[in-house]
């Protein structure tokens, strides 16, 4: 079987001395005045100064397959989506595509406010390739799928910023092209439209279409990809299975992200207590990406300026929505007695099982009181961490069911005894 | 093996205008002009009407100044017929050659996230003058009939200079837009642009007032044939065939030259606009 995607040593370079400025005559005269001096000075900064933004890529992917691109901000993946999709050239390397391709950077492109919903289909369906006849034919389903039939001879400019996200998407998700590039197009919208926007990309992939999907949500990709790729600094880390991927990117998350959990605080804050850092750590290394299967630990450092009578730690984990799931304090498990207030540096550790979050992002407010008479300080949303699925799809699933966590629990079953026998 | 849908290298200039492609993209083209339509005259007063005030104020104007201060010979044609007849198919292309010589730069959401021949934009702003110039064209026929002008077999020509005009718009768009994504000077001097040459195209005069000997100069300028190919057309003058030609000629050399350098740069708007 011949590959339906065939990429070899593609290279992308960036030239920033021309890039963000628009080039006006003006520019270039001030340029050639400046010019004399950067030569004299020894920097030549506007010819040297580029960026690789993808270097020396290759791959193939057969018809068929479903590939995730993941990698972190920067890393390259749009710019190879962007150049797979033709909007803009290689510096070097080549590729081919043996098939239709739909591409699908970003959500709505072209939408017009003053527009109704229905004349939006048309123009956002003939902006992704499709054909008048293919988006009269598929009208009513786009319609039914993004739940917007009162509206359709509405302008888009009245509609709320979830209608107009389903409606652009629900017209993106019946382009049939063999070949699908899509680009963290499920990052929009609400949690539960989110899910049918899965399920539409999965039916597209069981229906034997290829599909590249680039995302930063290691679960999603996990989901429904059995390949992937992951991008560093603008070359392949690592390709395989997505398991795979996924764990080897999570493994070395430290080396390929900055943690961004470890926070300095500004100094005195509080007079009584000082907070001074909040980690988060799972198998012994700092991340903030975090697999839902295994524990992991938030680790509070702060100093007591003086001896606190009475004080308790706490720790509220919150998900995206705001939503609080629960509350822990340092108080909980020990009595007031057993909890060392006097003056000095101090670290706590809090562990959090294994099993219990779903899938997403969520964000942690620690925080000091005095029981029964007021708080010391409360710091908001101070860290966050993503949670994502190592398991298969039947894994997965757990992530979809009603409920703000996702527990795994242990069942007992046995047959129970008659009394008869 | 069969050969690839698309194969882009890096090392491969593009060459060809790819007009299969273009094909494909057809309905695009009417869907982006269709757009244009729709939205020009969305919360407007007047709506439709601006694309008959516009020619229709210039007209009076110029009646005003030219017509009656000074005193503008017009070939014997009531001066505000013979104003309004220039400023037909002049209003179509300084507003067509405006509107797409913007195009680009206005589109940069496209550009950036979707792939299609990019020239269908700027041909797209162009189609949308159309619209304006046969609504335009509908306030003609009462002053046809007011000013008593028969019809006449000459008629039928007035379609190819419709056409001439239109592809040097297009011509003159593609170079102005694609020039614009990389110096937005452009835009700045598009409307002094335009408005030199209004002056240089027998639009408030006639080209008869021209001194033979350089006669030759003013049909350098494509406009001078179409301007007045669309008055003789309707008026029974005689056509000046020389001019006519100069105007084939220099607008096919136009089209063609822009539409080939505008292939040769489309490749990088993305990474520069």
């Amino acid at each position: 079987m011949t590959p339906i995607i065939r990429v070899e040593n593609l290279s992308k370079c960036y030239r920033i001395g021309s890039r963000p400025a628009h080039n006006s005559l003006r520019d270039m005269v001030a340029e050639l005045i400046r010019s004399p001096f950067h030569r004299l000075r020894g920097g030549n900064r506007s010819a040297d100064e580029t960026i690789w933004a993808l270097k020396d890529i290759n791959f193939e992917v057969m018809p068929g397959e479903v590939v995730g691109i993941i990698g972190r901000n920067g890393a390259g993946k749009s710019t190879l989506l962007k150049i797979l999709s033709r909007i803009t050239r290689p510096t070097k390397g080549r590729f081919s595509l043996n098939g239709r391709v739909g591409s699908l950077l970003e959500v709505g492109t072209g939408f017009h406010s003053e527009l109704t919903g229905r004349e939006n289909v048309f123009l956002n369906g003939a902006i992704l390739g499709m054909s008048r006849k293919e988006i009269g034919s598929k009208f009513d389903e786009i319609v039914a799928f993004a739940e917007t039939e009162k509206f359709l001879d509405t302008p888009v400019k009245h509609y709320s910023s979830g209608m107009t996200v389903r409606l652009a998407f629900a017209v993106a998700a019946h382009l049939e092209p063999e070949i699908l590039i899509v680009d963290e197009v499920l990052a929009v919208g609400d949690a539960l439209f989110q899910k049918k926007c899965l399920g539409k990309m999965s039916e597209i992939s069981e229906a034997g279409r290829t599909v590249l999907f680039v995302s930063h949500d290691i679960s999603a990709v996990n989901a429904f990809c059995e390949r992937a790729i992951l991008l560093h600094e603008g070359s392949i880390a690592m390709s395989g299975p997505t398991r795979e991927v996924a764990a080897y990117y999570l493994d070395h998350a430290n080396k390929l992200y900055s943690p961004i959990t470890w926070i300095k605080f500004p100094e005195g804050k509080s007079k009584e207590i000082e907070l001074t850092a909040v980690t988060i750590a799972q198998r012994g290394a700092q991340t903030n990406i975090i697999d839902c299967r295994e524990p992991f630990t938030v680790t509070i450092e702060y100093e007591n300026k003086k001896a606190v009578r009475n004080s308790r730690f706490f720790l509220l984990v919150r998900n995206e929505k705001g939503e609080p799931l629960f509350t822990s304090s340092d108080y909980d498990l020990l009595s007031d007695v057993a909890i060392d207030r006097r003056p000095g540096k101090f670290v706590s550790t809090i562990s959090l099982p294994g099993g219990l979050f779903k899938t997403g992002s969520y964000y942690g407010t620690v925080g000091a009181d005095i029981k029964y008479e007021r708080i010391i300080f409360a710091e908001n949303d101070i860290f966050h961490f993503d949670v994502f699925e190592s398991g298969d799809d039947t894994h997965a699933v757990r992530h979809t069911r009603v409920g703000i966590i996702a527990p795994l629990l242990p069942w007992h079953t046995t047959a129970k005894k008659s009394q008869n026998s | 093996m069969d050969d690839p849908l698309i194969l882009i290298d890096a090392d491969e200039i593009e060459s060809g205008l790819h007009l299969r492609e273009l094909w494909a993209y057809r309905e695009l083209l009417f869907f982006l002009s269709w757009r244009d339509i729709k939205i020009r005259y969305k919360q407007t007063l007047l709506g439709a009407a601006w694309a008959i005030v516009q020619p229709l104020f210039a007209m009076l104007l110029f009646t005003l100044v030219f017509g009656k201060l000074t005193r503008m010979p017009s070939d014997g044609i009531p001066y505000p017929l013979f104003a309004y007849a220039g400023l037909l198919p002049w209003t179509f292309f300084a507003n067509a050659v405006t509107n797409s010589g913007n195009s680009l730069v206005g589109s940069t959401s496209l550009i950036t996230k979707v792939f299609f021949p990019r020239v269908i934009i700027p041909a797209a702003a162009v189609a949308a003058g159309l619209l304006d110039f046969v609504i335009a064209f509908l306030l003609l026929i009462p002053l046809l009939i007011y000013y008593r002008i028969p019809l006449r077999w000459s008629l039928l020509m007035l379609p190819l200079f419709i056409i001439l005009a239109t592809l040097l718009a297009l011509g003159v768009g593609m170079l102005l837009s694609a020039l614009n994504v990389k110096y937005r000077d452009v835009r700045y001097a598009l409307p002094f642009f335009i408005q030199m040459w209004l002056f240089a195209s027998p639009v408030i005069y006639p080209s008869s007032i021209i001194p033979q000997q350089w006669r030759w100069l003013s049909m350098l300028n494509p406009m001078t044939g179409i301007i007045e190919g669309f008055r003789t057309s309707m008026f029974g003058t005689t056509f000046d065939w020389m001019a006519i030609l100069f105007s084939i000629v220099i607008t096919l050399f136009l089209v063609v030259s822009s539409a080939y350098l505008f292939r040769r740069v489309e490749d990088s708007f993305a990474d520069i606009i």
